[in-house]
């Protein structure tokens, strides 16, 4: 996935969890950068038609940007459950943050082949716990998602 | 990919390659997959060997995965378990469900291709020290995506041939 996607899912997740524009600050602290790094992606998201940014309010998302946003949760969202799913990482959220710039959406696609995802994907992603609601954060008990996929 | 990213410690270079491990094992179920459930009309002689040998390499390239990650320091999923699982997924998937048996090779070589291509560039673009030496390893990996990037070639030039 590349640097402007994990900016775009970013705040779209900010957006949800603030219920408004994402701070640049949030936004900096989401993809610990400095908040002059994050300023100089967002001036690059609204000249790609992805962002809007208003002064002392923060950024919004485009619906292009939205569109590309979802795009991206989903293949964060394989990831994720791949890491626990198949090769059984209890630190999936970890490792998938780490995985997550080397893993493209193509490379993303081949293993969702494998791994059994919800149609509500990628609304199943919960913000403030990082993953998909269906995954176990604590990595004891297995999700219940099987079920509800079939 | 992200520009400037690093591939910093044996394991994380090892789950990437336990990835790798991974999306050669669907290449090889596919190509199984197509060549025992289609039939003769769809599969002749030319795609027979292009899925044959599909299957043979990709069953090198993941022994010499695992080779690698047996010689790094870390805890490895145990490759029946992967196996296992990629099975039972493709045991359940019906001919019809695989799109064009070609484009669906090309799909395989091009995805394994842009694979081993960030693998590499990420494992150039970080100082980290492996257990394995370095340019072995990306001696290893570029192999391997050579061998990917005549794949795509092959399936190319067929289905171009098939026009």
């Amino acid at each position: 996935m590349n640097t402007a996607d994990q900016y775009v899912k970013a705040i779209y997740l900010l957006q949800q969890m603030e219920n408004g524009p994402a701070s640049t600050g949030a936004l900096a602290d989401m993809m610990e950068v400095s908040p002059a790094s994050a300023n100089e992606m967002i001036g690059k998201l609204e000249s790609r038609g992805l962002a809007e940014h208003e002064k002392y309010k923060g950024v919004t998302l485009t619906d292009d940007g939205i569109v590309r946003a979802r795009d991206a949760l989903q293949t964060y969202c394989i990831i994720e459950r791949f890491l626990s799913n198949v090769l059984d990482v209890e630190e999936f959220r970890a490792e998938a943050r780490e995985l997550e710039p080397v893993i493209d959406g193509m490379i993303a696609d081949r293993l969702d082949t494998i791994i059994d995802r919800n149609a509500d994907c990628p609304d199943c992603f919960d913000p403030e716990t990082d993953a998909c609601k269906y995954l176990d954060v604590c990595g004891s008990e297995a999700e219940t998602e099987t079920e509800a996929a079939d | 990919m992200s520009v400037g990213y690093q591939v910093t410690s044996d394991h994380q270079l090892a789950r990437l390659l336990q990835i790798g491990i991974v999306l050669e094992e669907v290449v090889e179920a596919r190509a199984y997959h197509h060549h025992e459930e289609l039939d003769e009309d769809t599969l002749d002689e030319e795609i027979r060997d292009l899925l044959s040998h599909a299957a043979e390499e990709s069953a090198d390239h993941r022994e010499r995965l695992e080779a690698i990650i047996d010689r790094l320091d870390v805890d490895s999923v145990p490759f029946e378990e992967i196996e296992a699982l990629v099975e039972a997924q493709y045991g359940q998937t019906k001919p019809e469900d695989f799109d064009g048996v070609l484009y669906d090779q090309l799909c395989n070589e091009e995805t394994a291709y842009k694979f081993y291509d960030d693998v590499i560039t990420a494992i150039e673009a970080s100082d980290a020290q492996f257990t394995i030496d370095r340019e072995e390893l990306v001696e290893t990996l570029a192999e391997i995506r050579e061998e990917e990037a005549d794949g795509v070639e092959e399936v190319t030039r067929i289905m171009e041939e098939r026009e």
